[in-house]
């Protein structure tokens, strides 16, 4: 369990912007009319999308929108560990540290966010970046591996890590995947399954008889 | 080496596309309508004669647990919950089907469905897992607009498929805490029973499965149950995708046929052992949950079900995730991560699990450090027992296990460490206090 609390520092108000509202109406079309609350945590998610992060004051717009009691949203706000609950810099690092990552350098990753960005839970002094260690984040052959905003960074080596956030420091883009070229989660340059051309030659889609179905079928 | 022409599924990697049209080229929605028009007994039938047993890490068999749903829906409709809460540590294969291979998995939804009667089924995925998210998406609205899946579709069965997410928790994969989740609370799980077949989403009769276990029932039925079976062992039917991670030269996923060598597994798709093969120290052949093995039991394991849980070793297939450690590797360390996982995923509910795996974390902390007593040792397998099946779910099961097998498999190392740092402080016994926090 993580003890998580407000931050102490909370705006005085929270309005959805347009953007996120539309969205948020979207995501509670997925479920029973009377079934609303089951869209919290989609929802929560576009509020910090839209602010950064989860104040106290758009926990009381959610609970209104949702008609659920506000400590119903606090509950969740609390007990999900992707809910930033203070401000985050323009670009949050979730640094995997779990066994599989920790095995493949995930410790020396660790020491580049320390030495350029500061301690874990800290925005850097420009307001840039910010990062946190977090548990696996289920991309453990392609380790170890950094989520960068939305999106996972593979293969990395702390001299990886240091470039892509050069990068982004000069306002570039930086496309996800793995640094060293990988082909997703096959084994790097090495694949020896998935090779035979009659699977994707299109016979595979030709009409069949389904096997094993009943004589009178 | 499984050949080719038994995988299903022919886009593990994503060099080809995960669009519909690529899709139904690789044999994707092949048949489907026959396959309904067969009947949900028939489709049961086969996914029980397949001998498929559940790929999210209990192994329960599929067929049966479909079967438990009520054979009549009254005035509850009933649903289907595809769990890709993908979070077991050294697991990462429904990340590869939801991203390249999402129409094997909507497909499997369909099938699913009208196997159980329900209208609609709920994927709820991971939080962190943006990108599958959105590939999922794309996979949905395209079925949607080919009218495969939806109201008057194709194949004459109404049927939704909605895509839903968490926000980072571990124990949202285990199948109450999902459904609470699905309805907007903290994900603690729920006693049972009532069993979600019985009592699950909104109070309705549901089955939780899966990602992978749903999206290869097309392909059972296109190639039939009897070639499912006829791959593994008995009782360990069928292909399973592995994540071998770690300590190997060439960490990937890869489909291969159940109770294939972990030798094998590892030197064939992997390029073997980092320093070759004798260089291996121990494997946690089934995700961080169960009790790892040693090298010498490495050599001639079978990676499936039965030979996993066998005695002495008494670990499991879980999810398939293996993770491989040489002889570089701090066994102490990096189980005590394993412990510190535990503590930071407890939900808090059963006081066992929520005081135990950080008391657990702790003195494995101070034992990598070899500050400890010798007499701990057996203190703390004491307490990974008192965890361990006193607690609602599993979690306090999958943190007992772990440390329990680095007891059995490494307990001359925790001594050694205790000793080195006594010699060098020049002490005889180090007392410290093991109470709670």
């Amino acid at each position: 369990m993580s003890v998580r609390r407000l931050a102490a520092d909370q705006p005085a108000s929270f309005t959805f912007s347009p953007e996120t509202m539309e969205k948020a109406r979207w995501w509670i079309a997925k479920y029973p009319p009377e079934r609303k609350q089951s869209a919290i945590i989609p929802i929560m998610w576009l509020v910090q999308k839209q602010e950064g992060w989860v104040s106290e004051p758009s926990i009381q717009a959610m609970a209104k929108l949702l008609e659920m009691p506000p400590i119903r949203v606090l509950e969740v706000a609390t007990f999900y560990t992707m809910f930033h609950l203070a401000p985050v810099g323009k670009h949050h690092f979730q640094l995997c540290g779990t066994t599989p990552c920790m095995l493949r350098g995930a410790e020396d990753l660790k020491k580049v966010c320390k030495s350029r960005i500061g301690e874990k839970h800290t925005v850097s002094a420009d307001g840039m970046f910010s990062w946190e260690e977090v548990e696996c984040v289920g991309a453990c052959v392609n380790a170890p591996v950094v989520a960068i905003d939305d999106y996972y960074h593979e293969d990395l080596t702390p001299e990886a890590l240091e470039a892509l956030m050069d990068k982004l420091a000069r306002g570039e883009k930086i496309e996800p995947g793995s640094a060293i070229g990988r082909q997703t989660s096959a084994p790097e340059n090495a694949q020896k399954t998935l090779t035979d051309p009659s699977l994707y030659d299109g016979s595979l889609a030709r009409p069949i008889k389904l096997p094993g179905l009943p004589e009178n079928a | 080496m499984l050949a080719d022409k038994d995988r299903i599924f022919l886009n593990l990697y994503g060099t080809h596309g995960a669009d519909l049209e690529s899709a139904k080229k690789r044999g994707a929605w092949n048949g489907t309508a026959d396959m309904l028009s067969a009947g949900r007994d028939w489709i049961i039938q086969q996914v029980k004669d397949s001998g498929l047993r559940g790929r999210g890490g209990a192994g329960f068999p599929t067929g049966l647990k479909w079967s438990f749903m009520p054979k009549e829906v009254k005035d509850r409709p009933h649903y289907l919950v595809v769990n890709a809460d993908e979070s077991e540590p050294g697991t990462c294969k429904d990340r590869d089907i939801m991203r390249h291979d999402p129409h094997l998995l909507i497909e499997g939804c369909l099938l699913a469905s009208f196997a159980m009667q329900a209208h609609a089924c709920y994927i709820y995925l991971r939080g962190e897992y943006v990108a599958e998210r959105e590939a999922m998406e794309r996979a949905v609205k395209e079925a949607y607009e080919a009218k495969l899946i939806g109201k008057n579709n194709v194949h004459g069965w109404d049927f939704d498929v909605y895509i839903h997410h968490g926000a980072g928790a571990y124990i949202c994969g285990e199948e109450t805490a999902l459904i609470e989740s699905l309805e907007g609370k903290k994900g603690q799980p729920r006693l049972k029973p009532p069993f979600p077949a019985n009592v699950g989403l909104y109070g309705c009769p549901t089955t939780v499965n899966n990602v992978e276990s749903i999206a290869v029932a097309p392909t059972i039925l296109r190639r039939g149950a009897k070639w499912f079976a006829s791959i593994g062992r008995a009782n360990n039917a069928g292909t399973k995708v592995f994540c071998i991670s770690g300590h190997v030269n060439k960490p990937c996923n890869v489909e291969e046929a159940m109770s294939i060598p972990l030798k094998q597994l590892i030197e064939e798709h992997c390029g073997g052992v980092r320093g070759g093969w004798g260089n291996l120290k121990a494997v946690i052949p089934g995700g961080s949950s169960v009790r790892m093995i040693n090298a010498q039991e490495s050599e001639t394991m079978l990676m499936d079900f039965d030979a996993l849980s066998a005695a002495p070793h008494r670990s499991g297939l879980g999810t398939a995730a293996v993770i491989v450690m040489d002889q570089s590797t701090d066994m102490i360390r990096a189980i005590a991560r394993i412990a510190y996982f535990y503590k930071h995923e407890s939900c808090g509910q059963c006081t066992p699990c929520r005081e135990g795996t950080g008391w657990m974390w702790r003195v494995l902390e101070r034992m990598a450090k070899g500050e400890a007593d010798h007499s701990e040792i057996d203190l703390l397998l004491d307490v990974a027992g008192q965890v361990e099946g006193h607690t609602i779910c599993a979690l306090g099961d999958a943190a007992a296990w772990p440390i329990q097998g680095l007891i059995r498999c490494f307990r001359g190392e925790i001594e050694q460490r205790i000793d080195r740092y006594r010699s060098a402080k020049g002490v005889h016994q180090v007392i410290t206090p093991v109470a709670a926090e």
